[in-house]
């Protein structure tokens, strides 16, 4: 088995008597895409500041191509780093910005040449070199701040949120480009976001992150389709999250008794820790339920439940329904067919068993 | 009249009274007549002659420029040294070294000469030239801080974070993206440094050793004796550098930073 990339083991960082990172193992196979998501506070950034060099961990080993980097400076340790806010210098040409890494290697006056014109030419800015960053966009600004990481051949390349700053439609096309140059180069890369769908589109692997603590580690649809914990399901995404109690597990599924739905058999492989008699949550994503007339029959083992709808958030290509069931309020995600839904209007929610997921233990 | 004519009149007139004393020194220094006042009676350049001609006052510059000089050089080193550990790091009692650093420009400057040369009493040093540069570094600090402080706050760590994990040495990273970074901010510190030592007489009078004297105490001593028409002459030279030398710095400032497409 060839070293991983990256190894975290046990790290962990506390500041003062606050523990910002519990103790968290982590591997990055070489060439992987491996993303921390959560929401702010939960300490994605201060695992990338550890790993970069910039914090030092408070317990823990941090390993490099298989060699501890703990006692290793940052300008040692051969990284690449993208910030929210590009960081380029502002005093030196774009094509000082990207040689700049280049000068501090034994490197030949004509190959930097030649490196930082590929760098540009791979971010698709080959013109801009004697330019200033001030006069460039935000997007452009992101794209030279990436060569300038990339030009220098790091071991690891380390991304700070790199897309929050732009635009909502220049960071769908930066989301494209990052994965494709990502891809391309092969090179191992550890990126920190909020945003969920950046993580799900970009990644091998999603590490989801609360409050310091490690919720989840899977690829994009595992995390998505059946997450570890109430907090991934409700934070991927829009999920319901409704409470049930588990009637029977067999080899094929979990039967449970949901509020307002009955009896669901929950596929076996989307089902955590089910035990028998004890109380447990059904997970079902907002655009796995759908919203139809009260008059048409739901189709074989599909369930269904009348509920009334109070909010329209249209959203173009789909709509977003909250619909009043019992004492409570489901979210569901349609794309539009024909005519949406009115507010006020009762209507049927279908759900296909095999879209629910199950999680143990009450909702908190 | 309206509202706006008498603001205006009134904004003339303030302009007129701050100026205008200044304007006059500047005409009276070219004045052919052997007294320093009205009326004139020709141009001529004669006072400038006489004050290149006149000793004192040519040393009186050179301890001027000399004072100047090295108060702006050392008040702007250890100002942008103390400015980096005051903004980049953290330490016990930082808030109260930040204003400590700053309190000589909000103590009276009379308080703060006589403190000194009480101090240099109990210590039993004699006053020298070093000690009046002593003098001049605690008060022209507090501005150089002040500049310095405010343009490296703007100065994202980010920026040297990237310097650092591209291999550039802390030493390297403070040379080739810091320093840079903070050189109109530096610039601007030595230029108030240099004219506020330039300028100054109070704690100047208190703190010089006997038989040196710079441009400021020199008009001083020279005003006890007459009114020479020298010291207009004197007066709009020094006024061309104090005024002149800032303006020069700004305009070098603004051409750098629009090379740089800001």
């Amino acid at each position: 088995m060839t070293t991983p990339a990256v190894e975290l083991v046990d790290i962990v960082k506390r500041f003062g008597a606050i523990t910002a990172l519990q103790p968290m193992s982590l591997t990055l196979p070489e060439g992987s895409f491996v993303t921390l998501l959560g929401p702010s506070g939960c300490g994605k950034t201060t695992t990338l500041r550890m790993v970069a060099g910039l914090l030092d961990p408070s317990a823990g080993e941090i390993r490099i191509k298989g060699k501890r980097v703990n006692e290793t400076p940052i300008h040692k340790r051969n990284l690449g780093l993208v910030f929210q806010n590009y960081a380029l210098f502002p005093h030196k040409t774009v094509y000082d910005n990207v040689a700049f890494g280049l000068r501090y290697r034994d490197i030949e006056r004509s190959q930097i040449k030649k490196l930082v014109n590929e760098a540009l030419d791979l971010v698709q800015l080959p013109s801009l070199g004697d330019r200033y960053p001030k006069q460039l966009s935000g997007g452009q600004q992101q794209r030279i701040a990436l060569a300038r990481a990339i030009v220098i051949k790091p071991d690891v390349l380390l991304l700070d949120e790199p897309l929050s700053a732009l635009d909502a439609n220049l960071r769908e096309d930066m989301r494209v480009e990052l994965k494709r140059i990502q891809h391309q180069l092969g090179i191992t890369t550890l990126f920190v976001t909020h945003d969920q769908s950046e993580a799900l589109a970009m990644s091998d692997t999603i590490v989801v992150m609360s409050a310091g603590n490690v919720e989840q580690v899977g690829a994009p649809e595992e995390v998505y389709n059946t997450p570890s914990s109430e907090f991934v399901a409700r934070f991927l995404g829009a999920s319901n999250i409704i409470e049930s109690r588990t009637l029977s597990v067999d080899g094929e599924h979990a039967m449970v008794e949901a509020r307002d739905f009955g009896n669901v058999p929950v596929p076996i492989e989307r089902v955590r820790n089910a035990i028998t008699g004890r109380e447990s949550k059904l997970v079902i994503r907002a655009e796995f339920l759908t919203l139809n007339k009260t008059d048409k029959t739901p189709a074989d083992g599909v369930l269904s439940v009348n509920g009334q709808v109070e909010t329209v958030d249209y959203q173009g290509q789909a709509v977003r329904y909250f619909v009043r069931v019992g004492d409570r309020q489901l979210q569901a995600i349609n794309m539009i067919d024909g005519h949406p839904f009115a507010e006020g209007e009762t209507v049927s929610i279908h759900v296909r068993p095999r879209d629910c997921a199950l999680l143990p233990g009450a909702i908190t | 009249m309206n509202g706006w004519s008498f603001i205006r009149l009134h904004a003339i007139l303030i302009y007129l009274f701050m100026f205008l004393p200044v304007g006059v020194v500047v005409l009276l220094s070219f004045n052919d007549s052997q007294f320093g006042s009205f009326p004139m009676t020709g141009v001529s350049l004669r006072w400038f002659v006489e004050l290149w001609n006149n000793d004192a006052i040519v040393r009186a510059f050179k301890v001027s420029f000399l004072l100047g000089g090295l108060t702006a050089m050392i008040s702007t080193t250890i100002g942008v040294l103390a400015s980096l550990a005051l903004v980049r790091y953290e330490f016990p009692g930082k808030q109260f070294m930040s204003t400590l650093l700053i309190a000589p420009i909000l103590v009276p400057e009379v308080v703060l000469a006589v403190a000194l040369l009480l101090f240099l009493r109990f210590l039993n040093v004699p006053k020298s030239f070093p000690l009046l540069l002593l003098g001049h570094v605690i008060f022209t600090m507090p501005f150089v801080v002040l500049v310095v402080q405010a343009r490296l706050v703007g100065i994202t760590r980010n920026v040297e974070e990237a310097a650092l994990s591209l291999g550039a040495s802390p030493i390297q990273t403070f040379f080739t993206i810091t320093l840079p970074l903070l050189a109109p901010a530096i610039f601007a510190g030595a230029l108030f440094a240099f004219t506020i030592s330039f300028d100054d007489i109070t704690g100047t009078l208190f703190w010089k050793p006997g038989g040196v004297e710079t441009v400021p105490t020199q008009i001083f001593a020279m005003l006890r004796n007459s009114i020479s028409p020298e010291i207009n002459a004197l007066g709009t030279v020094m006024i061309v550098l104090t005024v002149g030398l800032p303006l020069f710095g700004a305009a070098l400032a603004r051409t750098i930073s629009s090379r740089r497409g800001a």
